[in-house]
C-alpha cells in the first residue's frame, strides 16, 4: 500500500533519530531484510513483514502511531525526571517549595492524554473493525486445535481435514526449512483469495497465531471464531499456538503455504478436493498456466496420516500428479449452487470430480 | 467499638519509655509468632512469607530462562539436573514451573509484602490506631496464606494427569484445568486459591473496618495518609473481586469432581464464561498489586523531596477511579477468544480510559519533586525507578489496550515485558522502596545505604537486560509460556537469560544487606528521614512499642 511504505519510511527517520538519540527504539526499522512470513533472526526490533493488507494497517498503527506516542511520552517523563533530579536535588535547592496544588497544570495533564487517547482510538477503531469485517470469502478453511497438531479442512473443495504436525528436527534440517515453524501438511491457499478462516479447538483451547497476518486467534471447543486473510504475495508463513494447551504447546506451528492459484488447483486436485463449486474456484483456475508446475514447489510432499511428527514415513497414494486432470476445463462453466453464500451450506457436488485417490488423511 | 479492649488490656501509659511500659509487654516466642494477633508482628510474618515466597518463585524463574537461554530443551527433558531429582520433569514439568511462579509471585510475594505486610505494619500506625479491628481475624488471614501457599508448593509433587503438577499457567483455563488435568494436583491448586482467596477476604474485611472506625480523632478521611487511601481501596477491590473467582474454581471443581458441566461445551457449558469470571477477578487482581505500591511511592517521594505529596486529593481519588474502572475493563485479557465486536470495541474505550487518572499520578508524582529539595537515599531511588519502570509498562499497556493491535500482541512475549514492566519492574520495585524506607521503623536498625545503593543499580540492570529484549521477542511473534523456540529468536532470550544473572547478583547483596543490619545492629531512631517525613509512623520509637496509641493521638489540620 502507498500510504504504509510512506509510514515506513517515516517511522524508520523517526526511529533513526530516536536510536541515534540513546532511546532503545521499538519498532522495526529495517524491513528489507526482515524475513517474510518468520521470525528474522538476530537482535531484531520490530514486528514482522506484514503479509496482509489488514496486516499492514496494523503496522502502520503500530509503527506511525502508537510507538512514536509511547516513546515520545517515556522521553518527556524521563525528561522532567532528570530535569528534577538536576534542578531540585538538595544541593541546588536547599530549601523546599511548600506549593501542593496548581489547578491549570493539573487541568492540562488530564485533557493532554485524553486528547492523545483520542488521537489513538481513531486509528484503533479504524484497524479494530478493518479485522472484523470479513469481505466476501473465496475459500473457507476450518481450522481444528488438537493436542498437539492442527487439522486443516476445506469444505467448499471437499477436502477432508487434513493433519498438520511440526516437522521433526532432521526432516527440517535436511529440508532445509525452519524447525519447530516448519509442519507436515501445511495450510496451502490461493495467492490474493479472500480466505475465510474458522477456528475451533477439539480437546482444551489453542490458539491459531499467525504474525504476518496481525493476529491470533483462539480455537475454543465448542465456539467457532472467525476471521479471514487475503494474502497477495506468494510464500511460506509461519506460526505459533499461541495459547498454552499442555505439554507440547510449543510444538505445534502453524503453516500456511500462499501458492498461485493453478498450483493450488492442482494441489486441490491431489488431495482429492474438488473444483469449481464457488465463484472464487472458478476464479482460482482462471489462469490456465502449466497445471503440471504444481509439483515444483511443493517440496515436502504431502505426507497424510501423519497423526503424529514421528509417525511419518507412509508415503500414501497422495502423491499422484495431477497432470491428467486440467483444473482448468474442470470448471469455467460450473454452476454456483450456493448463490452468493461463501458458507459450505451442505455442498453437493454438482461438477464432475476427478476420481482421485483418497489423499485425504484419516485424521 | 474496636478500641475497647485495648483501653482494658493496656491501661493507657504512653509510650515515652517503652521498655518499661505496659505497652511494650511482649508474650513468649511460641505464642508471640503463632498465636499473634499483633498487627505489627503479623506483618512481619507476611513480609517474611513474602521473602520465601519470592525466592522460590525468583528460583523458579530462573529454571525458565536457563531453558531459554538457547533453543533446544536443556532443563525440561530427560537425563537433565530436574529429571535425575525428579521434580518438574519434561515439557509438563515447564508448564508447571511457569504456572507456579506466576501463582507464588501474585498470591504469595506480591500481595502478601504489599498489603499482609505493610499494609498491617503502617496502616494502624498511619491513622493512629492501636491495632487492626479484628485483630485474631489477622491471624486467621496470614495462616490461611501460610496454608494455601504450603499447598500449592506440595502441587508440583503431585499426580496431575499429564505428569507431576499442574501445568495449566495461572489462568486455570478450561478445559486443560479439567479434561486436561486429570490428576488431583489441580485440586490442591484449586484448594490453595481458596485459601488464599479466604484469606484476603477476611484481611479486606479489617482494613475496610479498621480505616473506617479506627482513625484517630481529627483524621478525617480527606487527611488520611495516601497509603492508608491505598489499602482502602485495595481492599475493596479484593472484597469485590475475590468472591468472583471463588465461584469460578469452586464451579471448576465440581466441572472435575462431581459431574457439573459449567465450562465443559460437550454438556452446554462453556469454556469462555469462566474467562469471563476469572477475568472480572483477574483483572481488579493487578490493580490490587499496585495501588499500596502507588500509596508507598506517594510517601517516599514526599519525604524526600522534603515538600508535600502535590495533588493530595487528585492522588486519593486517581486510586479510586482506577479501582472502579479495572472492574469494567476484563474483557480487554479475552480480545481473541471470539467475544462481539461490539464488546470489544467498549473495552477498547475503558481500558485506555484508565490512563488518564494513571497519567494523573506519574505527573503528580512528578510535581511532588519539582520544587522540592530531593535527597537521593535507597528508597527514593526505588521510587524514582518504579515511577519511570511502570510508565514504560503503562505506555505498552496502551499499545495492548486497542484491541486491533491486540490480535498481534496476544500472548507473546510482548505481553509478557508489558506485565513484568509493571510488576517485577513495578510493584517489586515499591515494595524494595517501601522496605527501605521503613526498615529502620520495622527492625529498629538501620541499613547500611553502600548495599542499598548497590542492590538497586545492579537489580535495576538486571531486570532491564532481562524485560526490555522480550518487547522484541514479542513484536517478532514469539508466544508466551514456550519451552522452546524457533532459532531466530535465539539472540534476545539469550540477553534476557544474561539479565537474569545480573538481577540475581542485585539480589544477593539485598540479602547481604539484610545480614550486615542483622549484625551490625546500628541503633535506629524514631525519623531517620527529617521534615519531610510526617505520618504517625515517624513520631514513635523504631521499632514502635508492641502496641501504640493507647492514647490516640489527634490529628489537626495539615494531616496528611
Amino acid at each position: 500500500m502507498r500510504n504504509s511504505r510512506l509510514t515506513r519510511n517515516a517511522s524508520g527517520g523517526l526511529l533513526g533519530v530516536l536510536v541515534a538519540g540513546g532511546a532503545t527504539a521499538f519498532a522495526g526499522a529495517a524491513f528489507a531484510q526482515d524475513l517474510l512470513g518468520q521470525p528474522t533472526p538476530g537482535p531484531t526490533m520490530g514486528l514482522q513483514p506484514p503479509g496482509t493488507e489488514v496486516a499492514e494497517a496494523a503496522h502502520f498503527f503500530h509503527n506511525a502511531v502508537l510507538t512514536p506516542a509511547i516513546v515520545l511520552i517515556t522521553l518527556f517523563v524521563l525528561g522532567l525526571m532528570i530535569y528534577v533530579a538536576v534542578r531540585f536535588n538538595s544541593k541546588a535547592n536547599p530549601t523546599p517549595a511548600r506549593f501542593t496544588h496548581n489547578t491549570p497544570v493539573e487541568v492540562m495533564w488530564t485533557i493532554a492524554p485524553v486528547l492523545i487517547l483520542l488521537f489513538i482510538a481513531i486509528f484503533s477503531y479504524k484497524l479494530l473493525f478493518q479485522f472484523n469485517d470479513i469481505p466476501r470469502a473465496d475459500l473457507t478453511v476450518k481450522v481444528t486445535g488438537y493436542q498437539w497438531y492442527w487439522g486443516y479442512e476445506y469444505p467448499d473443495q471437499e477436502i477432508a481435514e487434513i493433519t498438520s504436525t511440526m516437522l521433526p528436527e532432521d526432516q527440517a534440517r535436511a529440508a532445509g526449512r525452519p524447525f519447530k515453524l516448519a509442519v507436515d501438511n501445511p495450510m496451502v491457499v490461493p495467492q490474493g483469495a479472500v480466505v475465510k478462516v474458522l477456528i475451533t479447538g477439539a480437546d482444551v483451547i489453542h490458539s491459531w497465531g499467525m504474525p504476518a497476518f496481525g493476529y491470533t486467534f483462539d480455537a475454543i471447543p465448542g465456539r467457532i471464531n472467525e476471521t479471514w486473510f487475503k494474502a497477495d504475495r506468494v510464500g511460506t508463513y509461519y506460526g505459533n499456538c499461541r495459547e498454552l494447551c499442555g505439554a507440547d504447546h510449543a510444538f505445534m506451528p502453524v503453516e500456511v503455504r500462499v501458492v498461485p492459484r493453478a498450483e493450488f488447483a492442482a494441489w486441490v486436485v491431489r488431495n482429492g478436493g474438488v473444483l469449481g463449486q464457488r465463484p472464487a474456484s472458478a476464479a482460482i483456475a482462471s489462469p490456465p498456466t502449466v497445471p503440471g508446475a504444481a509439483a515444483g514447489p511443493q517440496t515436502t510432499a504431502p505426507q497424510p496420516a501423519a497423526a503424529a511428527a514421528g509417525q511419518i514415513g507412509t508415503p500414501a497414494a497422495a502423491t499422484v500428479p495431477a497432470a491428467p486432470v486440467t483444473p482448468a476445463a474442470a470448471n469455467p462453466a460450473a454452476p454456483n449452487p450456493a448463490g452468493g453464500d461463501p458458507r459450505p451450506a451442505g455442498s453437493v457436488p454438482t461438477s464432475p470430480t476427478p476420481a482421485a485417490p483418497a489423499a485425504a488423511p484419516a485424521q | 467499638m474496636a478500641t475497647a479492649p485495648a483501653a482494658r488490656e493496656y491501661s493507657g501509659t504512653h509510650d515515652t519509655h517503652p521498655e518499661h511500659a505496659d505497652s511494650d509487654h511482649k508474650p513468649g516466642f511460641f505464642a508471640r509468632w503463632f498465636f499473634s494477633t499483633n498487627h505489627k508482628d503479623i506483618g512481619t510474618l507476611y513480609l517474611i512469607l513474602a521473602i520465601v515466597a519470592g525466592t522460590v518463585g525468583g528460583i523458579l524463574s530462573g529454571l525458565i530462562r536457563w531453558e531459554l537461554y538457547e533453543p533446544g530443551l536443556q532443563v525440561f527433558t530427560e537425563g537433565s539436573l530436574l529429571d535425575r531429582l525428579g521434580v518438574f520433569e519434561g515439557k509438563h514439568g515447564y508448564n508447571v514451573v511457569v504456572t507456579a511462579h506466576a501463582l507464588i509471585m501474585i498470591f504469595f510475594t506480591v500481595m502478601p509484602a504489599m498489603i499482609g505486610g505493610f499494609g498491617n505494619w503502617f496502616v494502624p500506625l498511619m491513622i493512629g490506631a492501636p491495632d487492626m479491628a479484628f485483630p485474631r481475624m489477622n491471624n486467621v488471614s496470614f495462616w490461611l496464606t501460610a496454608a494455601a501457599f504450603v499447598l500449592l508448593m506440595i502441587t508440583p509433587f503431585v499426580d496431575g494427569g499429564q505428569g507431576l503438577g499442574a501445568g495449566t499457567g495461572w489462568t486455570i483455563y478450561p478445559p486443560l484445568s479439567t479434561s486436561g488435568h486429570a490428576g488431583p494436583a489441580m485440586d490442591l491448586v484449586i484448594f490453595s486459591l481458596h485459601l488464599a482467596g479466604a484469606a484476603s477476604i477476611l484481611g479486606a474485611i479489617n482494613f475496610i473496618t479498621t480505616i473506617f472506625n479506627m482513625r484517630a480523632p481529627g483524621m478525617t478521611l480527606h487527611r488520611m495518609p495516601l497509603f492508608a487511601w491505598s489499602v482502602l481501596i485495595t481492599s475493596f477491590l479484593l472484597l469485590l473481586s475475590l468472591p468472583v473467582l471463588a465461584g469460578a474454581i469452586t464451579m471448576l471443581l465440581t466441572d472435575r469432581n462431581f459431574g457439573t458441566a459449567f465450562f465443559n461445551p460437550g454438556a452446554g457449558g462453556d469454556p469462555v464464561m469462566f474467562q469471563h469470571l476469572f477475568w472480572f477477578f483477574g483483572h481488579p487482581e493487578v490493580y490490587i498489586m499496585i495501588l499500596p505500591g502507588f500509596g508507598m511511592v506517594s510517601h517516599i517521594v514526599a519525604t524526600f523531596s522534603k515538600k508535600p505529596v502535590f495533588g493530595y486529593l487528585a492522588m486519593a481519588y486517581a486510586m479510586v477511579a482506577i479501582g472502579f474502572i479495572g472492574f469494567v475493563v476484563w474483557a480487554h485479557h479475552m480480545y481473541t477468544d471470539g467475544t462481539p465486536i461490539n464488546m470489544r470495541a467498549y473495552f477498547v474505550a475503558a481500558t485506555m480510559i484508565i490512563a488518564v487518572p494513571t497519567g494523573v499520578k506519574i505527573f503528580s508524582w512528578i510535581a511532588t519533586m519539582w520544587g522540592g529539595s530531593i535527597e537521593f537515599k535507597v528508597p527514593m531511588l526505588w521510587a524514582m525507578g518504579f515511577i519511570f519502570l511502570f510508565t514504560i509498562g503503562g505506555v505498552t499497556g496502551v499499545v495492548l489496550a486497542n484491541a486491533g493491535m491486540d490480535y498481534t500482541f496476544h500472548d507473546t512475549y510482548y505481553v509478557v515485558a508489558h506485565f513484568h514492566y509493571v510488576l517485577s519492574l513495578g510493584a517489586i520495585y515499591s515494595i524494595f522502596a517501601g522496605f527501605y524506607y521503613w526498615f529502620e521503623k520495622m527492625f529498629g536498625v538501620k541499613y547500611n545505604e553502600i548495599l542499598g545503593l548497590i542492590h538497586f543499580w545492579i537489580f535495576f540492570i538486571g531486570v532491564n537486560v532481562i524485560f526490555f529484549p522480550q518487547h522484541f521477542l514479542g513484536m517478532q511473534g514469539m508466544p508466551r509460556r514456550y519451552v522452546d523456540y524457533p532459532d531466530a529468536f535465539a539472540f534476545w532470550n539469550q540477553v534476557s537469560s544474561i539479565g537474569y544473572f545480573i538481577m540475581v547478583a542485585g539480589l544477593a547483596f539485598f540479602f547481604i544487606m539484610l545480614a550486615e543490619a542483622a549484625i551490625r545492629r546500628r541503633k535506629g531512631v524514631p525519623n531517620p528521614w527529617g521534615i519531610g517525613a510526617t505520618t504517625l509512623e515517624w513520631t514513635l520509637p523504631s521499632p514502635p512499642p508492641f502496641h501504640q496509641f493507647n492514647d490516640p493521638p489527634v490529628v489537626r489540620a495539615e494531616g496528611h
